[in-house]
Parts: structure tokens; C-alpha cells; sequence
């Protein structure tokens, strides 16, 4: 009687998966995404998706919801008109943003430099001095304060953001400030960096301060207005959002900290693949999540996702845990052109994206995209989605031709090269979180989903050499899986910075006990019982003097029986795979964080039927496509009628409602028992 | 005699014809692993200058030493003529001295490590990659000693030697290095730093060649290299004429009194190729501000010039350098003969890329920037540190600032921004918990930017207040020849620094300056020049102007180099604004294409009223010198 309901709201459709605790059986849902008020699409998924499992809202026990609500606040400039208090001489912080321009020489003469997110006529500077000590070098002046605050609230500011010099060792004077905005500033939210992010480095404590800022009143309306409506449907389950770093946390404590849902989007599908490979029983998985204009990619080791420091929206570098997701602009709807200088063939980064879209979905596009390749190739079958979606191949192959006439080779070899080039981009991503942090691609299987991973997966996997590459049940509705069945998860950081050797083992664990006592609070007053909360330890070491730490995760009682000489063991191994070299400088202790975690819903997933391995019953028709140089011939199944056991040789495609899986040449694909699709290198002889 | 490379297989790569889509396979994933060798660097690096302002540059380059991907161009085939020793698998090259190398570092603080790359027995690659290094020993904290007159008061040099031999590492040599410098630390870590970078890339190298091939892999080099070579002919037909243009502009001086001077650059096109000639350039200097030009380094700065427009995604390589000659006189400014200091090479190199935008921009109008490159302005302070009871910690800062970005045809220059690739500034959380400093202010200069349409960025002002004893060392420029503006647009305003001292004194220093005793609790403020404007400035719409006196980037007064009337809350008043206007308008002549601002001689003229220094005096040269130069 206990149902989870995860919800992932895209640029294009709303996905819903609707779970039964009790057996695993689930049900999916797509609708059209509302972009001028996203409720609406998702109390439209949330009627079809409960009238379809015969469920009443009010059984919906967790409603588990990704969102890309902050992000696009983020991009598009629609955040909250933020006021931002600076210590003196320091006003230009966000302007000079580190001094940094992107790209190699000469490119500043083409970079156009955003806007800060706190607007400069909106930053004023208060006199009062923290040192790097913490001691106080010049007092606050509360009469200063004063002033600036009265003229920011006249200049209309909806948000206000504290950020002072030091204020990561002694927050006294941001408390202060945030004390006398209470009073003369009142119903104007504030936000202090010291609350926010306690880490050296001015600028990116002032950014993540901030962006949380200004997120902060577009969250809150969001999070308020969807409650109410869910409310009124008569659900009367916890809501929580899914944050940047694949945690769940309760909606309220969103709407203070909304910088921790900036990357909710990409994260749900990585904990989504996290629960597919703990069913199909692997540990270690590259993601690979193909979108219409970009592809997200990330690694899992023994079914954690790495994590790091920073969440990366567009230009904005923000301090928050985020899952280690990198993107890349390459997708179905990325185009391909030839430079008529250069005579290379280049797809991407330029995508036709939904509007007008690749050639064969007949919606006004005109230059061929990685979906008409895809079309022309035979990957994509004409009839998609049962029929009701008929796909342009004519127009595709006209589009395509362009490509092979500049280039001078055959249609079907351009066709197959905007695919190579574009599994090439993927594979370079993969490569930046695989190999180049050490990690051998070749432990790990591949899984792509997305509308369009389910294609690459299997050219990717062999560039790779990771197998299986794997098509995983409802890869379509990956994401909202993911919201569906992670758990809830919060953390605090400290900077703690201290040579190893004039540490003590007593002065880490105090702080450390302090942080843990703090989060187990949080999840206890989101309503994790006292028993299902864990607790684990960060801790962020380096040689003294280098600027990149290596996050080592600590248990208390590792800690306890190895002391910091373990620590800094571990360390100089973890160092040595990723820089190939060790050396006598002593060590410094960063960063120290705590991060508490809810369990874990133990959510079995749903068998199918046991099938004797031959697909034929699943059989749609043959099929011939292109591949390895020449035309082949291949049959489609539907994904529907597969049962487990079965083997499908390739070449051969599997579609399903939102997805289509493409099983090459010279590899097997196999259904596991709970309906994955996994496919291998078929072994010689 | 030239290197002698030892294979153990003398089968010849073959020559493959390569379809178009592996060799974009292949050129992105040397991409890639160019970008990995960046990444590796600043990870482990350990000295400011490499880890956060990631100063040092990398290359990867076909067997005959054709840079394939890196940004600074390939010094390997002027090495390789000049190397007298074996070169073979389990051999790695470490250099540092700029006339072993034909200049491909220029100042001996600069280390290179050079990586051939054996596979089965044949050389496939090189790579290679240089970092500046904090402190290489010589007179001054810092290695920069503005007062030096020959290379040999500039840190250890160390010529091209094996740092391993046949798989060996060489100890003693490095023990030898290391005990030249302050911070043996540092350069372990950042030499560390550089050698895991070039094994990363070689790494990928060999990957690449197993899976494609070995003579797939090396025929597609040289493919890449045909490929840049055919759109590079194309592009300098369309954008260089036959007919000659100049350009000249000036470093302010060498930081011994003596200045400005001049670099000229002359380019025309004879057939398909470009000559660039510097005939015309002051002879070297008896100083520290020679700029050892190695010409191809030279020559892909212009092609990067050219290519930024055309076609951002192509991979600049070494293809096209045939098609481009450089001449540079010896013994001028940026051919210095031995033994001549080279430490401050700096300014002229920051000066090369102003004087690429105005000779290139001249004929093709789309490529036409404001000037806005002074140089990388070094701020050194070193001492020991007592504010600890009972210790004495040793402390060197060697900091890199940042001025205004030049007016483009795309809009402002960022202020503050930084000209330098992937350069950014150490946090001042970071400067003031490691080094004895407070810095009490952080902000861009009002009104240091040139006006125009598009304004020049402005330059920063830092104030650093010292908080234990010690020395300082300046190096900047743009100080007495300003950064011109283009289209209308004005010059930007110079840089300045002054030392307002504990005891109530304040003096204007130089801006090449060295040994200067500071006391606990002096404040210096550093401020850097802005860039310079792009357009007519009384285009400029008078609300923007208002919008940025309230932003504190403008102020009232600076406002009427725009003809906008405004008081200090940017309240337009548009009356007074529209007759200013007119006033301006009628009064000027016709807008320049470039506006130098008064001239060499008005600026010496009014140089100790202006700048609060003395005009730098104009440098006599020997009569061998001259001649060297002419």
C-alpha cells in the first residue's frame, strides 16, 4: 500500500515512475513538460499515472521530485534581485571574478563576459576587518551598515547576501550585518557565506552565497506552489527534492538552500543507474546519459557515484556538492557542418535542439543532426513509438548528402562518420572521468539511456572497452527511477587547514563530532528516524602547497584504530594512481566534512517472466541497416515482449515506447532477469 | 652537429592515406590529451604562479618535432639541430637556458621538459611542457633582477642535459639544480609537476597508436599538419596584401632610466608568403627587457591571430610555417646577443600581441582591438617572517596582476581581466593565510579605462599592507606610453605605483623597481593601466555611463570624456549632455584610427607632472649595437 512517485521535469517532457514498495512493480508515465508553470504537467502525469496503476494520491507515500528549476533561474538570468555586502575596498569581487577569461590565446577578443549575478550598482561595502586569524583588525561600523542597507532596500533589492573578507574563520561581523538587516530590512531574506560555504577563498564563497540567493525566492515559490496543488489532488506524502550530489533532502530545507539543487537534473539519472546496476549485480558503471543537445557522463565504483566540490552551471562555478558530472555538447540533435577552410567534418556543439529539431522529425529542420545519421544508417527504424511517429528518412538522407558532397565520400560513409565523431566526443568525456582520475575503463560496464544512449552505448562501450554495455529497463524515465530510489542525504564542510603533523587526533575528532551531531539534527528534523541516519567523514588532504585536494572518505572507527598516519597512508597511494608520483613535503589537512545519510530504500526490482533464450516471439520484422562498411541484414524487437534469458545476436535494434537500443555487429545483447539489456562482444567461435 | 636520435627499428613509418573521420578522431583525442596535461599540472604543482595562475605551457609534436597541439609553438626542431648528443627511448631532456634553445623559453626561469616518445623501437612523439619557476637562485628573490646586465645574474641556466638517461634518473645533476634555488620545494614539486604532465601526454600517445595503428597514427599527423597548412594559405591570401603595413609601439623603459623602446613590425605578402619583418626595432637593451623572439613561437602567435576569426575550432599546429617568414635583426630589443639579460622579457612580449592586433587590424577591420597588453606586472616581496614567537620562516611572494582587457568590436573590455590564457589571481583568503600581507583593497580603477563606444577595461587597483619587514621588486609597464584606443576610442589611463608608509610619507615609486625595504604596516597600492577604448565615445549611450558612475567603474568627471553630464548618483542631465555633445563634436577634427595619445616627446614633456617620476631618458647605443640592429 506504500507507493514512491519520482517526477523528473525536463525541457521537453515530464517523466513519472510510479514504484510499489512492497514488490518492485512499476509504471511510467510521459507527458508534456509546462514550461510556464511545471505543476501542471506533473499533476497531469500524477492523474494518468495513478488512474493507470489503479492508485489512489493519497497511497503516494514520498513524492520525489528532480528539478531543473534553479539551473535554468541560474541561466537565464531570472533569479532574485540580490544586494551584496562586501568589506571595504572589496566592491569589484564578483566584477574582476578572479581575472579569469576562458579559452586559449587571443580569445578574450571573442568572449563575451557575463553579467555578474549580483549586479555592481547593487554591491556596497561596509568598513570592519577580520583578519586571517579570525582576530578583529577594524571594528564594524554599524552606522556604515546602516546606510548601505537603507540604500539597497530603496534600490529595491528582493534578497540579501553578506560576504566578508575572512568571514570562513570568524563570522562575527556577518552575523552582526545579518542581525541589523533583521531589523531594518525586514522580509528580505539574507544570506551570509559563513552560513553558507565556511571555505577560504573569497570569490567563490561570495558566488556560492550568491547564486543561493538568488535561486532562493524562484525555489521557494516553485516548492510552495507545487505543494499546494499536490495538496489540493488530496496527496498527502513528504515531498523532497533530489540535490546536486544524488541526495534526497525535504522541500523546505530546498527553499533555504536551493544551491544544493542546482544539478538535480543529470544527478537523477546517475542514482537512477546506480539502482539498475545493483540489480543486474554490477558495482562499477560509467553513465552515459544522451540527451537532445548534450550528454552527461559520470562514474560509479562499488555503487557510489564520485562526487566533487564544485557544481558547474554554465559560466558559474559554484561551491556545492555535486555528483562529478561532466557534459558535452553532443546529442541527437547535434549538427554537422564542414568548415569550408578546413574541410573537417565537426558535429556540434551547435544543436537544432526541440525546435526545429533534426531533418526527419519534419518540424522545419533543415541541417542534418546525429539523429539523421542515426536515420539514415537504419538505426533509428522509420515507425517509431508503435506507429504513431513516422520518421522523415528521404528528408534525412537529402541533409545528410551535404555532408558527403563536401567531404567526397558516399552518403552512408558520412552518415556513419557524424556518428563516429560524435561517439569520439562521448567517449573524450568519459575518458576525462575514467582514465584521467586513474580509473581503467575497462572495470567497468557502460549503461546509456537518455532518449538517445540506448544508441551510442554499444560504439562507446567498444572505444572504451567497457562491457557490458547496458540498455537499462525504462531507460527513457532513468532520471525520475533515480529520484524514486535514492535516499536522503545532507552535509556540512569546515575549512580546517593544518599541517598533519601539528594535528592532533583529539582536535580532529572534536570538530568532527561537532559537524556529525549538527547533520544528524538536520535529517532528524526532516524526519529520518534516529536509527536509519549514518554518518561519514570527508577529509581533504594534500601535500602543503598544492592547490588540489584528494577527498579521502573516513569511517570514525578507521580513524580511531589507524589514527592520521592511516589517513595520510591512503592519501599517498590515492596520489600516487592519480599523479603517478609521491614526495617528502609534509601534508595538510584541508577540508574536513560530514555528510549524514538516510537508508537507503531496499527496493526490489520486478522479474520477468523466464523465457528458453531464443527472442523470435518478441520479433517486429527484419530490417537492413548499415554498418562496418557495408548494408546488413537485422530485425527489430519489441522490448515489451522480451522475457529473460533471451539472446538477440546483433546486428539488431530493440525499441521500446521513448527509446531505441542498437545492438551492433559481432556483439550479443542478453535480458537479465529483471529486464536490462546486456550487451557483450560475441566470443569467437 | 645536430642530435643523433637512436632507434632500434629502422623501418620507416608508412604513409597512409587517412579518411577524414579518423583524423578528426584523432585530432580531438590529441585535443584531449593536451587538456589533460594541463589539468595534471596545475593538480600537483605546488609554486602560485604554476598552480593558480597557471603559467606554463604544453605541446605534444610529430617525430620530426612539428608541434601538433599546444599554444606556443614547437622550439624541437631548432633543438634537435643544435643538441650534440644521443637522444633514446628512456631519455628526458630538461633545459632552461633561452640561448641553448633559440628562445623557445626566454628567460631562464622558465623549465622545459622535453619527452621523446619511443614506440617498438621508433621515435612516434615528442612531448613537452614549460613552467615558470618561482625562484631559480641569481641576485634578487624571484630570479628577475631588473639592475642585471648579463644572463649570469639570473639563476642557474641549465642547457639542454638528460634529467634521465636510458631510463635513469640523474640525482646528482638535480641535487645540483636544486641547491641554486630559495625554494627547492617549489621547483621539485612544479619540475614533478611538468614531468607527469609530458608522461600523461606520452601515455596517450602510445594509446592512440595502438589503436589506430602506428603509421595511421603518424600519417595522421602529418595530415593535420597538410590540412592547417591549405586553410592558412587561404586565410593569408584573403586577409594579408602585398603592399607593406607598420606598426610600432613601445616599451616605456628598462628600469634603469633609459627609455622608451621601440618595437616595429612590417608585414607584406609576396606570392603565398607573409614576410614579417622588424627592421626598424631599437637595438637590445643594456638591461634586463630583452625579449629573446624565437620566430616560430612568433609565427603562431599570428596564425592564432588569424584563426581566433576564421575558424575557432581548428587545432593550431606547426603546418602552416612555411608559409611565413619572420625576420629579426640581430642584436635588436628581440634578437639580444649573448650574454644579454633576458630576465625581463616580459613587457616585450606582452607589447608582441598589441602590435599583432594594430598591424593586423589596420587592413581587416573585424580584427581591430584596442590596445590593452602592458605586460604580466610581477609583484615580488620576500623576508622573513618573526610574527611567531621564536620562529623565523623564510616567506617569497611572487605575484602575477592583471589590468583592463582593450575595447573590441564586441563590446567592453572586461576590467580586471586577464589577456593571459586560463591566468587567474590567487585568492587574497589564500595570500593573506600564507604570506605575512593584508590586502585592503581589491577593486578596478575608475575611469582607467579609455573611453569609446565600447570602453576599455579598467585597470585594478590592489593595496597590499606589509605585515612583516622585507623587500619588494615591481615589474610593470605602461606607465609612460599609454594604451592606445582605435575607431575614436581614447588611450587608457597608465599604471601607477605608490608606497604610503607607517610613518605618513608617501612616495610615488617606479614601476620597475627592485630592492625597495618596506616595514610592517606600509601600504602599496599597485594599480594597473586600463585598456584602451574602441569607438567614438560620444556614441556612447549617456545611460550607460550614468549606470556604471553608480557602479563606481565611471566617475562624474571621467564621464565628460564621453560629453555626458551626470552627478555622482549618474543622474543624467540630458540638456547639459546633448550641448557638451555638440560642443566636442565641433571642436575635434576627423577620428583617428588610432589615438597614441599626445606623443613621445608632450609625454616626456609632462611625464614628472603626470606620473609624479621622471621621464625616462632616450637609450644611446654603441655604434656595433646599432649597427647590429640596422
Amino acid at each position: 500500500m506504500t507507493y514512491r512517485l519520482g517526477v523528473d521535469v525536463g525541457g521537453t517532457f515530464t517523466d513519472l515512475l510510479l514504484f510499489d514498495e512492497e514488490n518492485g512493480k512499476f509504471w511510467r508515465h510521459k507527458t508534456p513538460s509546462t514550461p510556464h508553470d511545471s505543476s501542471e504537467g506533473i499533476l497531469n502525469g500524477v492523474k494518468a499515472i495513478t488512474e493507470e496503476a489503479g492508485v489512489s494520491a493519497k497511497d503516494i507515500a514520498y513524492f520525489l521530485h528532480g528539478t531543473t528549476v534553479a539551473t535554468n533561474a541560474v541561466l537565464e538570468g531570472k533569479g532574485a534581485k540580490v544586494g551584496l555586502i562586501t568589506t571595504e575596498g572589496y566592491r569589484d569581487i564578483m566584477q574582476i571574478a578572479r581575472s579569469f577569461v576562458p579559452g586559449g590565446l587571443a580569445a578574450w577578443i571573442v568572449w563575451p563576459k557575463p553579467q555578474p549575478l549580483a549586479h555592481l550598482e547593487d554591491t556596497l561595502e561596509v568598513p570592519g576587518r577580520i583578519g586571517a586569524d579570525g582576530e578583529e583588525v577594524r571594528a564594524l561600523d554599524e552606522d556604515a551598515v546602516r546606510g548601505v542597507l537603507r540604500q539597497l532596500k530603496d534600490q529595491g533589492i528582493e534578497a540579501l547576501t553578506v560576504s566578508l573578507i575572512n568571514a570562513y574563520v570568524n563570522g562575527a561581523h556577518e552575523t552582526r550585518i545579518g542581525e541589523i538587516a533583521a531589523e531594518d530590512l525586514p522580509g528580505i531574506p539574507v544570506s551570509l557565506s559563513h552560513e553558507v560555504l565556511p571555505e577560504m577563498q573569497e570569490y567563490e564563497r561570495t558566488l556560492s552565497t550568491v547564486a543561493n540567493a538568488a535561486v532562493r525566492p524562484v525555489v521557494s515559490k516553485y516548492v510552495s506552489n507545487l505543494r499546494d496543488k499536490l495538496e489540493d489532488e488530496g496527496l498527502e506524502g513528504r515531498l523532497s527534492l533530489l540535490r546536486s550530489d544524488g541526495g534526497l533532502m525535504s522541500s523546505q530545507k530546498a527553499e533555504e538552500h536551493p544551491v544544493n539543487i542546482l544539478m538535480s537534473g543529470p544527478a537523477g539519472g546517475v542514482t537512477g543507474a546506480k539502482w539498475v546496476a545493483k540489480n543486474a549485480g554490477l558495482t562499477n558503471i560509467l553513465t552515459l546519459d544522451v540527451g537532445g543537445t548534450s550528454t552527461d557522463v559520470a562514474l560509479i565504483e562499488g555503487l557510489e557515484a564520485r562526487r566533487v566540490r564544485t557544481t558547474e552551471v554554465g559560466h558559474l562555478s559554484v561551491r556545492a556538492s555535486a555528483l562529478d558530472v561532466k557534459t558535452v555538447g553532443a546529442g541527437g540533435g547535434s549538427i554537422a557542418h564542414v568548415p569550408e577552410l578546413t574541410k573537417a567534418l565537426r558535429v556540434g556543439p551547435e544543436s537544432a535542439g526541440a525546435v526545429p529539431g533534426p531533418v526527419a522529425y519534419n518540424k522545419g529542420g533543415e541541417l542534418p543532426t546525429v539523429t539523421d545519421a542515426n536515420v539514415v544508417l537504419g538505426y533509428l527504424p522509420e515507425d517509431l513509438l508503435g506507429g504513431s511517429f513516422q520518421l522523415d528518412r528521404e528528408g534525412a538522407k537529402a541533409a545528410v548528402q551535404t555532408i558527403a558532397d563536401a567531404l567526397g565520400v558516399s552518403l552512408m560513409e558520412a552518415a556513419r562518420g557524424i556518428i563516429d565523431i560524435v561517439n569520439e566526443n562521448m567517449f573524450g568525456a568519459l575518458r576525462m572521468i575514467s582514465v584521467q582520475q586513474g580509473y581503467d575503463p575497462r572495470e567497468f560496464a557502460l549503461m546509456g539511456f537518455g532518449g538517445a544512449g540506448p544508441l551510442h552505448v554499444n560504439a562507446v562501450a567498444r572505444l572504451m572497452g567497457s562491457w557490458p554495455a547496458i540498455s537499462p529497463v525504462s531507460p527513457g524515465v532513468l532520471c525520475a527511477l533515480g529520484d524514486a530510489t535514492t535516499q536522503m542525504r545532507t552535509e556540512t564542510a569546515r575549512s580546517f587547514s593544518k599541517l598533519a603533523r601539528d594535528t592532533s587526533i583529539a582536535d580532529l575528532q572534536s570538530v568532527l563530532d561537532e559537524m556529525a551531531q549538527q547533520i544528524r539534527g538536520e535529517l532528524l528534523a526532516d524526519g529520518v528516524p534516529e536509527d536509519q541516519i549514518v554518518v561519514q567523514f570527508e577529509v581533504d588532504v594534500r601535500y602543503a602547497g598544492q592547490a588540489f585536494e584528494v577527498p579521502l572518505t573516513i569511517d570514525k572507527s578507521v580513524l580511531d584504530a589507524d589514527g592520521i598516519d592511516g589517513i595520510l597512508a591512503r592519501f599517498d597511494e590515492e596520489h600516487l594512481r592519480l599523479f603517478t608520483f609521491n614526495m617528502d613535503t609534509p601534508h595538510e589537512i584541508v577540508n574536513l566534512r560530514a555528510v549524514a545519510l538516510g537508508e537507503a530504500p531496499a527496493l526490489p526490482a520486478n522479474e520477468l517472466p523466464k523465457g528458453d533464450g531464443d527472442p523470435s516471439a518478441a520479433k517486429i520484422r527484419d530490417h537492413t541497416l548499415w554498418m562496418d562498411g557495408k548494408e546488413q541484414a537485422g530485425a527489430i524487437y519489441d522490448r515489451a515482449k522480451l522475457r529473460q534469458g533471451d539472446r538477440i545476436p546483433g546486428p539488431a535494434i530493440i525499441t521500446e515506447m521513448d527509446s531505441t537500443t542498437l545492438v551492433e555487429t559481432g556483439c550479443t545483447a542478453t535480458v537479465d532477469a529483471v529486464g536490462n539489456i546486456l550487451i557483450n562482444l560475441t566470443s569467437e567461435g | 652537429m645536430p642530435a643523433q636520435i637512436i632507434e632500434t627499428n629502422d623501418t620507416p613509418f608508412e604513409k597512409i592515406d587517412i579518411d577524414p573521420v579518423t583524423l578528426d578522431i584523432i585530432e580531438n583525442a590529441l585535443r584531449n590529451a593536451r587538456i589533460e596535461m594541463d589539468a595534471t599540472l596545475v593538480r600537483t604543482a605546488m609554486s602560485p604562479g604554476i598552480r593558480e595562475q597557471g603559467d606554463a605551457f604544453p605541446l605534444i609534436a610529430d617525430p620530426a618535432g612539428k608541434m601538433i597541439v599546444g599554444q606556443f609553438g614547437s622550439f624541437i626542431d631548432g633543438f634537435l639541430k643544435g643538441y650534440d648528443d644521443t637522444l633514446e627511448d628512456g631519455d628526458m631532456i630538461f633545459l632552461s637556458d633561452p640561448y641553448s634553445c633559440d628562445g623557445a623559453v626566454s628567460h631562464s626561469n622558465d623549465w622545459l621538459v622535453l619527452l621523446p616518445v619511443f614506440k617498438d623501437g621508433r621515435l612516434i612523439a615528442f612531448t613537452a611542457m614549460f613552467g615558470h619557476q618561482s625562484d631559480i637562485g641569481g641576485s634578487v628573490p624571484g630570479s628577475m633582477p631588473i639592475n642585471a646586465s648579463s644572463i649570469f645574474e639570473e639563476g642557474v641556466r641549465i642547457p639542454p642535459v638528460k634529467i634521465w638517461k636510458k631510463g635513469e634518473y640523474n640525482d646528482d645533476l638535480m641535487k645540483l639544480v636544486m641547491h641554486q634555488t630559495r625554494k627547492p620545494d617549489w621547483c621539485q614539486a612544479d619540475l614533478n609537476a611538468l614531468i607527469a604532465s609530458c608522461r600523461v601526454a606520452s601515455k596517450r600517445v602510445i594509446e592512440m597508436a595502438e589503436r589506430f595503428g602506428d603509421d595511421v597514427y603518424v600519417s595522421a599527423t602529418q595530415e593535420l599538419l597538410a590540412r592547417n597548412h591549405r586553410a592558412m594559405k587561404a586565410l593569408l591570401s584573403q586577409a594579408v596584401g602585398e603592399k607593406p603595413v607598420s606598426f610600432e609601439d613601445y616599451l616605456c623603459d628598462d628600469g634603469k632610466g633609459y627609455g622608451p623602446y621601440k618595437i616595429k613590425c612590417t608585414m607584406w605578402r609576396e606570392g603565398d608568403k607573409v614576410i614579417l619583418d622588424f627592421e626598424g626595432t631599437d637595438p637590445q637593451s643594456a638591461a634586463s627587457i630583452n625579449f629573446l623572439l624565437n620566430e616560430n613561437m612568433f609565427k603562431m602567435f599570428f596564425g592564432i591571430y588569424m584563426i581566433m576569426v576564421f575558424d575557432p575550432q581548428i587545432l593550431f599546429n606547426d603546418g602552416f610555417y612555411d608559409l611565413i617568414e619572420v625576420r629579426i635583426p640581430k642584436g635588436s630589443l628581440l634578437k639580444p646577443q649573448f650574454p644579454a639579460a633576458l630576465s625581463g622579457r616580459t613587457h616585450a612580449l606582452g607589447r608582441i600581441f598589441d602590435i599583432l592586433g594594430g598591424l593586423l587590424g589596420q587592413g581587416t577591420p573585424e580584427f581591430l582591438n584596442a590596445a590593452g597588453f602592458s605586460s604580466s606586472p610581477h609583484l615580488f616581496y620576500s623576508g622573513w617572517d618573526t610574527r611567531q614567537s621564536n620562529s623565523r620562516e623564510w616567506f617569497q611572494l611572487f605575484q602575477i596582476g592583471f589590468g583592463g582587457i582593450p575595447g573590441r568590436p564586441l563590446g567592453d573590455g572586461p576590467d580586471g581581466h586577464s589577456l593571459w590564457p586560463g591566468f587567474t589571481n590567487v585568492p587574497n583568503e589564500f595570500l593573506e593565510r600564507y604570506f605575512p600581507l593584508r590586502i585592503e583593497r581589491y577593486s578596478t580603477e575608475p575611469d582607467s579605462g579609455g573611453a569609446g563606444l565600447h570602453r576599455g577595461g579598467n585597470g585594478i587597483h590592489m593595496t597590499y599592507r606589509f605585515l612583516a619587514d622585507g623587500e619588494i621588486a615591481i615589474h610593470d609597464d605602461r606607465w609612460f606610453v599609454p594604451p592606445w584606443g582605435v575607431n575614436g576610442g581614447h588611450p587608457g589611463k597608465r599604471a601607477k605605483k605608490v608606497l604610503e608608509r607607517a610613518d605618513g610619507t608617501t612616495e610615488i615609486v617606479g614601476n620597475k623597481i627592485e630592492d625597495v625595504a618596506v616595514k610592517a604596516g606600509d601600504l602599496l597600492h599597485f594599480i594597473t593601466w586600463g585598456g584602451g577604448g574602441w569607438g567614438d565615445p560620444l556614441e556612447r549611450d549617456p545611460e550607460t555611463v550614468g549606470l556604471e558612475i553608480r557602479q563606481g567603474l565611471v566617475t562624474p568627471e571621467g564621464a565628460r570624456e564621453y560629453g555626458v553630464v551626470a552627478d555622482i548618483k549618474g543622474a543624467i542631465d540630458a540638456d547639459a549632455t546633448e550641448s557638451l555633445r555638440e560642443e566636442m563634436k565641433s571642436s575635434r577634427g576627423e577620428l583617428p584610427l588610432f589615438d597614441y595619445g599626445p606623443g613621445i616627446e608632450e609625454l616626456r614633456a609632462s611625464c614628472e607632472e603626470e606620473t609624479g617620476l621622471p621621464a625616462p631618458v632616450q637609450p644611446e647605443w654603441t655604434a656595433n649595437l646599432a649597427e647590429a640592429a640596422e
